[in-house]
């Protein structure tokens, strides 16, 4: 667990010259003061420095971000981990070099390794928090290539006057798609089948 | 690898202390044994084996490099 003692002439100033080395914000890490400022006579002879013990809390995000650098060492792969996590979501972002076998397949892999930390952090937490897991900005460019896709098809559903169907994908992606559709009043979007195998239709408006 | 898959399957169950892993290398391929606590076994297979499914994809991208098929059986 990070943590980090630092003193200063306040229990202030200590706890932020602390906060900025481990750098965290207030809100998840707990302070203890080691020991209170003495101004000491005529302010210098004696006069003690604030000094204050900071730990970083042991979020459900430090633990998923944890758990990912562990995954990536175990493979054999080096990388850095960051990770920021609100109310609902954690995410993790991984970079480093020869990621290419931890994102997969069209990110076969990554959404496997995504669905093993979010079971893992959720498994005793109360409240459930979404995970989301990026490679090198692997979901950026992806999520880009499925809203062009989208547009693409859209037009071909429309220039048929036919259904298109898409092949499976996750709910994730095909919530990408569901939105990026959402303003054309030509075509409208539902999804059929059951998990892992559910798709996306593309329907032509009459 | 052995210690890959001893890292997930600890994350996931509620009795880490009880996961066993071996790893059997054979000629062609890498056979590694999962075993975990009876009142685990459903959180490292899943529903319809979803979580194996996981975990088996996680193990397969570690082993690209060895060029060496990786069965993951859970015991």
């Amino acid at each position: 667990m990070k943590e980090a003692v630092k003193s200063g002439k306040t229990v202030e100033e200590a706890l932020g010259a602390a906060l900025e080395e481990l750098g965290v914000g207030p809100d998840s890490v707990t302070v203890e003061v080691l020991s209170e400022p003495a101004k000491g006579l005529f302010g210098i002879l004696g006069s003690k420095p604030a000094v204050v013990k900071v730990v970083c809390k042991e979020t459900a995000g430090a633990k998923a971000s944890l758990l990912v650098k562990n995954i990536i060492e175990a493979i054999g792969l080096g990388g850095e981990v960051s990770f920021q996590e609100n109310q609902e979501t954690i995410y993790i972002e991984v970079s480093g070099e020869k990621m290419g076998v931890l994102i997969g397949r069209r990110g076969e892999t990554l959404n496997a390794l995504q669905y093993l930390v979010g079971l893992a952090v959720n498994r005793t937490e109360g409240d459930r928090k979404r995970i989301q897991i990026d490679i090198e900005g692997y979901r950026k460019k992806r999520e880009e290539t499925l809203q062009e896709l989208a547009h693409k098809l859209a037009d071909k559903a429309k220039r048929r006057g036919r259904n298109v169907v898409l092949e499976p994908m996750n709910p994730q992606e095909r919530r990408v798609i569901h939105i990026a559709l959402k303003g054309r009043d030509d075509i409208y979007t539902f999804s059929e089948g059951e998990e892992p195998f559910r798709k996306i239709v593309i329907s032509p408006r009459k | 690898m052995k210690e890959l898959v001893e890292i997930l399957a600890k994350a996931l169950v509620d009795k880490p202390e009880a996961v066993d892993v071996k790893l059997l290398e054979q000629e062609k391929s890498i056979l590694i044994e999962l075993r975990v606590a009876p009142e685990d076994v459903g959180k490292v297979i899943g529903k319809q084996g979803r979580i194996a499914r996981a975990i088996r994809q996680v193990v397969k991208s570690a082993a690209a490099k060895s060029r060496k098929k990786v069965v993951v059986e859970i015991m």
